[in-house]
């Protein structure tokens, strides 16, 4: 679904515009708080990455395998986003004994000019990476935000949710998956880099 | 199908006054150009100098708009509304047609989600007479 958010109005003295079509904004699909943890068997590897977090360490998604992991795409100028922060607080700091994990994956322009200064005045306790065009592309092309993964222990997605969705939403997935055996099923053949995502584009 | 644009009429030496209509999809909004938060992408209308010069963009009144991720209401524009930009025209400009570059730059949220900031590429044509 193509959404419009901002459009130019056509008056007597106009200007236009080289290029002005770029004015017409697109998002994504809506999105749901219903909790939707995929079967094993429709969860699709996820794509690897390997990005600088704020010390300069390399967060390589693939060593996470494992862990349950919640990848969250997100931005200092995103409201949205700025919600959900606490929440993640919370559960990196509940689950953290039970091989858990938060990831933030900034979507800042100004990268860590602007994310630094907000992770420290928030005092965010988990991992947060600088993202960039070639990572967004990888998930399909990130193109709202907050974007959400939620990851099984054997690196696949298990969910995703689009948008602001509930604490508790969240909270059940990662119970849910915390739940799983880590001997389970094995995960299928690797898929070609962001195709799994491709209905992330629907444009 | 690109607008025939009519251009605006400006003398030499006098102010002029452009107004840039914009419309919002319903349920979006945009910061205004003065957010409260520091890390909120103020929306921003820029002019190229040339014959003309601007002397003031004119911002329109903002809505208030509680969110959950702010102490205070949030200054918004939303719907439609105009930006008013007031040039000076130079004394010396020549007559003729002369385009004026600009750029808009916003960023979009609706209370679920935000779309990536964009700028975008304005082209003002103003027809300077003595």
């Amino acid at each position: 679904m193509q959404v419009r958010t901002l459009s130019i109005g056509s008056i007597r003295r106009w200007t236009l515009l080289s290029a002005a079509v770029g004015i017409l904004a697109s998002c994504t699909s809506p999105n749901s708080d219903d909790v939707r943890v995929k079967s094993e068997k429709e969860r699709k590897a996820t794509p690897d990455f390997a990005l600088k977090d704020v010390t300069g360490a390399t967060v390589k998604l693939s060593d996470y395998k494992g862990k349950v992991v919640l990848l969250n795409f997100w931005a200092t100028w995103c409201g949205p986003c700025k919600i959900e922060i606490p929440w993640f607080m919370d559960f990196q700091k509940t689950y953290k004994d039970r091989e858990f994990a938060v990831i933030g994956v900034s979507m800042d322009e100004d990268g860590w000019d602007a994310v630094k200064p907000y992770i420290e005045q928030h005092k965010l306790n988990y991992r947060v990476v600088v993202g960039n065009n070639e990572v967004s592309q990888l998930f399909g092309s990130i193109d709202s935000l907050p974007t959400t993964l939620v990851i099984d222990r054997e690196g696949r997605i298990a969910s995703m949710h689009l948008g602001l969705v509930s604490k508790k939403t969240y909270a059940q997935e990662i119970e849910q998956l915390l739940g799983t055996p880590k001997n389970a099923s094995q995960s299928g053949a690797l898929l070609a880099p962001g195709g799994e995502f491709a209905f992330l584009r629907a444009k | 199908m690109t607008p025939k644009p009519e251009p605006l009429a400006a003398k030499a030496g006098s102010a002029v006054e452009f107004k840039l209509p914009l419309q919002l999809r319903e349920g979006y909004h945009i910061n205004t150009n003065m957010p409260p938060d520091p890390y909120l992408i103020p929306l921003r209308l820029t002019w190229d100098a040339g014959p003309l010069t601007v002397s003031e963009v004119v911002y329109p009144k903002p809505s208030l708009l509680k969110v959950e991720f702010f102490p205070a209401p949030l200054p918004v524009f939303s719907g439609r509304f105009e930006l008013i930009t007031r040039f000076r025209v130079a004394a010396s400009a020549q007559p003729g047609l002369v385009n004026v570059p600009g750029k808009l730059r916003y960023q979009a949220c609706n209370d679920r989600m935000c779309l990536p900031p964009k700028t975008i590429d304005l082209t003002l044509p103003v027809s300077v007479s003595r």
